[in-house]
């Protein structure tokens, strides 16, 4: 049986994890190319453009021919790394996102920085909340959503090892390190965290480890609830959601709109094969301008709020 | 492929051939647009038998040269360019627009070889020229990447940004063709969102512009060697329809398709 140790103390911004990555894949492979949106500090690229300053590609402020030129440089036998704010990644240049990567089918990797909420105050146009439902449907796409900075290392070396279009979707905001024995990622195949029968909740990313607590917390109330860490939304691993769904019940997590997303594609699943109750927990739409932290707390992406659901989905299943 | 002689006899040759192929692979499909197709003939033509590097058996060779269609919708002379350069046999170009043709009404790489990137969508194929231009500088290779884009495709913005990062890169193995027959689909550039001068606009951008005739080979090959320290744009001059009579700027040919007596005449006319 799996259970994720306590977590590790001190909270982490994936991104060192990402820079670090890239620069030891960029120290030893000279087709590894960052292609940027004036964007190299809110990716953390400054190091790695003295390092590498032919390997930094800044087409300034501007998304569509940021995508395309990606497309072009694998074209050309690079590898490159487009990264940019997530809500402008995806949604300003979403056509080129799904014509120039994901249809052409070119090895491009797209990393979406600051993601979900993470620009909280800044409202929604800087939110990106949307991504998942825009990219899910895209064929070819591998969408991963690392949960702490070993997976978000992972997924880098994975995504330049990978021979395709990738997008890893990262954060700004500090987690903890998910400390799990012998842990493995496996692009598509979902981790199990925590075992248990009687509930199942689904998390990605940032909310991974609200889903251990909540778990936790569960626990203490005689329910046993398995944690699984879904980290890669497309394709999504349908083997471990439907047994999960085998627990009676479900509920998803996750830092984004709950229309389309990690949630929408198991509820999706389930529908057609088996349907449980599935509690969806994330955010209903555009949400106000507020903190981080106010808006989890508001929107129930915490300890308590995961497990409110998880009672909710509990209370709906089956007798 | 370098040619020693004068290739300027096997481009008309061979536009010839395409023009002809195509009117008859929209005709058979009863889709296509066949007037883009004919003002873009001569100039792809003259690329890929007077100007570029490439070799049909090895459509991955590193060192090629590339060719990206931004304005994806002309396949009619896409697909019979690259038939005619030997990257598949004829027989295929019977199969355009058929259910799960490799020939689909827009250019899929993955399916056709030679195609270097799929486009369809317009202000695409420019962005990516300018992600391989960048590339060959990157990885020490010496290809060169055309790119052809319609006149009124110039009005997505995505172009602009393309632009301004080839200016500002001195992309110099970078050539952009603007096709320029003055007609969109349903009304003239001008008269629909103006885009003259064009050749003041690519000078702001850090281009070198050359004006050419884009029906006449031997000056689109001289146009093609012009010297230059920066991105090259060619704007040539054409002719929607170009080749037959009642097709020539006409915009209503941008995707008509001929019935069996506009097909005959065409096939009298273009000779």
């Amino acid at each position: 049986m799996v259970q994720a140790a306590p977590k590790a103390a001190g909270l982490h911004d994936c991104r060192e994890a990402w820079v670090t990555t890239l620069e030891a894949l960029a120290a030893t492979d000279p087709r590894i190319v960052a292609v940027v949106n004036d964007s190299v500090g809110s990716s953390k690229l400054g190091g790695f453009q003295k390092k590498f300053p032919d390997q930094l590609i800044n087409v300034g402020i501007a998304e569509q021919v940021m995508v395309g030129v990606g497309a072009g440089l694998a074209n050309g036998g690079c590898i490159p790394f487009v990264s940019a704010a997530s809500c402008f990644l995806t949604g300003r240049s979403l056509e080129q996102v799904k014509a120039d990567i994901a249809y052409a089918n070119f090895n491009v990797k797209l990393v979406g920085q600051s993601s979900g909420v993470a620009y909280g105050e800044l409202g929604p146009t800087h939110h990106s909340i949307e991504d998942f439902a825009w990219l899910r449907p895209l064929t070819n796409l591998t969408v991963i959503v690392p949960a702490d900075p070993w997976e978000t290392a992972e997924a880098v070396k994975w995504a330049a090892a990978h021979e395709g279009p990738v997008y890893i979707r990262l954060s700004r905001m500090p987690v903890p390190e998910i400390v799990v024995p012998g842990r493995t990622f496996q692009p598509g195949k979902a981790q199990v965290l925590r075992e248990g029968g009687d509930v199942a909740i689904i998390a990605c990313g940032t909310t991974v480890h609200l889903a251990l607590d909540a778990a936790r917390a569960l626990a203490g109330e005689g329910i046993a609830a398995r944690v699984l860490n879904m980290h890669t939304i497309n394709p999504l691993d349908d083997e471990a959601v439907l047994a999960a769904a085998r627990t009676g019940a479900i509920v998803t997590v996750e830092e984004a709109s709950v229309r389309g997303g990690l949630g929408g594609a198991v509820a999706e699943l389930t529908s057609a094969h088996d349907p449980v109750p599935v509690e969806r927990v994330g955010f209903p739409g555009f949400v106000p301008t507020g903190s981080v932290d106010w808006l989890f707390t508001e929107y129930g992406l915490s300890q308590d709020g995961i497990a409110a659901a998880a009672r909710r989905a509990l209370a709906r299943k089956r007798k | 492929m370098t040619h020693l002689n004068d290739p300027v006899p096997l481009i008309r040759e061979k536009a010839l051939w395409m023009r002809r192929r195509a009117f008859r692979m929209v005709h058979e499909a009863q889709l296509g647009h066949p007037g883009g197709d004919f003002s873009a003939t001569d100039i792809i033509a003259t690329l890929y038998f007077g100007v570029m590097r490439f070799d049909p058996k090895r459509p991955d060779w590193a060192d090629r040269d590339r060719f990206i269609m931004s304005k994806g919708h002309a396949t009619g002379a896409l697909y019979t360019v690259l038939c005619a350069a030997g990257y598949y046999p004829e027989d295929w170009l019977d199969t355009y627009m058929q259910p799960k043709s490799r020939l689909n009404g827009h250019p899929n790489r993955n399916y056709l070889p030679g195609v270097e990137t799929n486009t369809g969508p317009l202000g695409h194929g420019f962005p990516v020229a300018v992600g391989s231009a960048i590339a060959g500088a990157l990885t020490g290779s010496d290809h060169r990447t055309f790119v052809l884009t319609g006149d009124g495709e110039l009005q997505e913005g995505s172009n602009w940004e393309a632009a301004m990062v080839a200016g500002h890169r001195k992309l110099k193995r970078l050539t952009l063709i603007v096709d320029r027959n003055r007609l969109q689909q349903g009304a003239g550039t001008e008269e629909t969102s103006g885009l003259d001068p064009l050749d003041e606009k690519f000078r702001a951008f850090g281009w070198q512009v050359v004006e050419v005739d884009g029906h006449d080979p031997a000056a689109l090959l001289a146009a093609f060697a012009t010297p230059t320290d920066r991105p090259l744009c060619l704007i040539a001059n054409t002719v929607k329809g170009k080749g037959v009579s009642f097709m020539e700027n006409k915009a209503s040919w941008h995707h008509g398709v001929p019935n069996a007596e506009q097909f005959a005449q065409a096939m009298e006319e273009l000779v």
